[in-house]
């Protein structure tokens, strides 16, 4: 477990001590905070019931950002060391595989974690000038952010398993934002042919990151896709460490 | 300490290493020596744990490195070729990490560092920048990146290599220091380095071992066969010829001329040192002379001898 930390925080000081983490940290502030400000100006023109975390979470603007992150976090998780060489003085000090890729799995986690996290100021912010409750209940506040951890998971995983695979940080990032976006546009496909039918449609559901959204902004917790995250990014790992043994156990 | 058995290890259809044995004892310093594409690197990549064998075993302080490989690492320091470093991290902060990483506890961390950073004269630098460090320092932190937990047995991969001379010569100087405490195995292809550090070296050719002795071993025998330099002054060069080639140890001569200087170069036979009897005879027929030596030979031959044999 030391070994775990010890690796762990060696992640998160290397992603903070090179500059890509702040120009991701600025230009993700910038285009959630333009999010923010179309999703008051929405509340405004329109009348419902439809709350802000609701209306910040369902658009286009958070989709961007928030699929994009992931390439630019986890593209160097791997492919740096690897090309570098310092995975060689890292594998022969006396560290566990399943470690090291836990570890930089839980760094790049933690950096999404980090992105995510001023986006509470906004709604705070938001019932102090307006008075207004930004959510129904609590449990909006809970959903959205439970999925987007969720989410994040999953993601962050596609995005290691792409850096493992290759030296190049540039390949790794195409191969993950593809697999993302092909991910993300599946479950886009019930929106396009509506007339599937029900069943192409439930199954469609178990994909679409963008019905989980709007269920759990809602403060709707369904059980399918928190199992759906859970297991879909336990694959990723495990497949990830095996990739990254391989690479170096190959015969 | 070290011990391997018919260590393979096969890239696709290339034999990088094929089926070597050694044994390394306590306290010795080995060097590896050969040609680039040998399998130097290959063989040191096996030993720190890095790379699996195609077959056979080795055995570092007591551990398999291939089945404990945990508890072997423990053991071991491994300075890759070219030292792979942290470039954002400064130099006290990156032995720190490395220090807790090989596992030295907590309340000694402070102390393994300040020794580390004295005995590789990273004071000034302690808290620069790695990626700003010029190429000695970047070598000594990896000197001392690889020995901060105290390991018994140090594999570097030609430690000196693009270092100038000075910071050749500070290397060397470390890495001699070094044998008080640790077995060190390390590999290079500078000649002069080998004779002067190791007790035991391991020369390697196309993945198998070619000769395995000590410096002064492989110099004797091939030294069997030398050269004997004779400069001395004679009346007549062609009948001093014919009388040098009938003393007993001498195989053939030639000479040249240096002003009314002869040079000649005598072949011994094999196990045999002419000199005392061409001494004598160069007194009995009152030649001056200018000089009689036997130039060691370097360990520079053995190796062209060894490395080329299949050629030749």
């Amino acid at each position: 477990m030391r070994t775990f930390f010890i690796l762990f925080r060696r992640e998160i000081a290397s992603t903070f001590h090179q500059p890509t983490a702040y120009v991701v940290l600025f230009f993700f502030l910038v285009v959630t905070g333009f999010n923010f400000h179309a999703g008051v100006s929405l509340l405004n023109n329109t009348s419902g019931s439809t709350t802000m975390v609701e209306a910040f979470f369902n658009t286009v603007y958070f989709w961007i950002p928030f699929l994009l992150a992931f390439p630019l976090i986890t593209m160097r998780v791997f492919a740096e060391e690897s090309k570098s060489g310092t995975i060689e003085t890292l594998m022969t000090a006396p560290v566990r595989d399943s470690q090291v890729v836990l570890a930089k799995y839980g760094g790049a986690l933690f950096f999404h974690f980090v992105l995510w996290l001023p986006s509470l100021l906004y709604f705070i912010s938001f019932q102090f000038i307006t008075g207004i409750q930004a959510a129904g209940a609590i449990g909006s506040y809970l959903g959205a952010y439970f999925i987007l951890m969720l989410m994040g998971m999953l993601y962050t995983g596609i995005g290691c398993l792409a850096s493992a695979l290759t030296d190049n940080q540039i390949v790794a990032a195409v191969i993950s934002c593809t697999a993302i976006m092909v991910l993300f546009f599946i479950g886009l496909l019930s929106f396009f042919i509506p007339a599937a039918g029900p069943l192409m449609q439930q199954v469609i559901y178990y994909f679409s990151p963008l019905e989980h959204m709007m269920d759990f902004s809602r403060g709707l917790f369904d059980t399918r896709p928190i199992v759906f995250y859970l297991s879909t990014s336990a694959l990723m790992l495990f497949v990830t460490y095996h990739v990254f043994q391989y690479r170096r156990w190959k015969p | 300490m070290v011990k391997v058995e018919k260590l393979s290890k096969k890239y696709g259809s290339t034999t990088a290493v094929d089926g070597i044995d050694f044994e390394v004892q306590k306290g010795e310093i080995v060097g590896f020596l050969g040609p680039n594409g040998a399998g130097k690197s290959t063989t040191m990549k096996m030993l720190a744990g890095f790379l699996p064998p195609t077959s056979g075993s080795a055995v570092v302080a007591g551990f398999n490195v291939f089945e404990e490989s945990l508890r072997a690492r423990e053991h071991i320091g491994y300075m890759p070729e070219n030292v792979p470093l942290y470039g954002d991290m400064r130099v006290n902060e990156f032995l720190r990490y490395r220090a807790a990483l090989k596992g030295v506890p907590g309340r000694r961390l402070r102390e393994r560092i300040g020794d580390v950073l004295e005995l590789c004269g990273l004071e000034d630098v302690e808290k620069k920048i790695i990626s700003r460090l010029s190429k000695g320092y970047r070598q000594r932190v990896g000197l001392a990146d690889a020995m901060v937990h105290e390991p018994d047995l140090l594999i570097l991969d030609e430690p000196t290599i693009g270092l100038d001379p000075n910071q050749i010569r500070l290397v060397r100087d470390l890495i001699r220091n070094l044998r008080r405490h640790h077995t060190i195995l390390l590999s290079t292809h500078i000649l002069p380095e080998v004779e002067m550090l190791c007790s035991r070296v391991i020369i390697i050719n196309k993945g198998r071992i070619e000769a395995l002795d000590t410096p002064q071993n492989l110099r004797t025998r091939l030294g069997q066969s030398a050269l004997i330099h004779l400069d001395a002054k004679v009346p007549d060069t062609r009948s001093a010829l014919r009388d040098l080639q009938k003393l007993v140890g001498v195989e053939s001569v030639t000479t040249r001329t240096d002003g009314d200087w002869t040079i000649f170069n005598i072949k011994a036979n094999a196990g045999a040192d002419p000199r005392e009897n061409l001494y004598n005879h160069a007194v009995e027929n009152k030649w001056p002379v200018r000089e009689l030596s036997r130039p060691p030979v370097s360990l520079e031959q053995v190796f062209a001898e060894v490395t080329n044999r299949e050629e030749a």
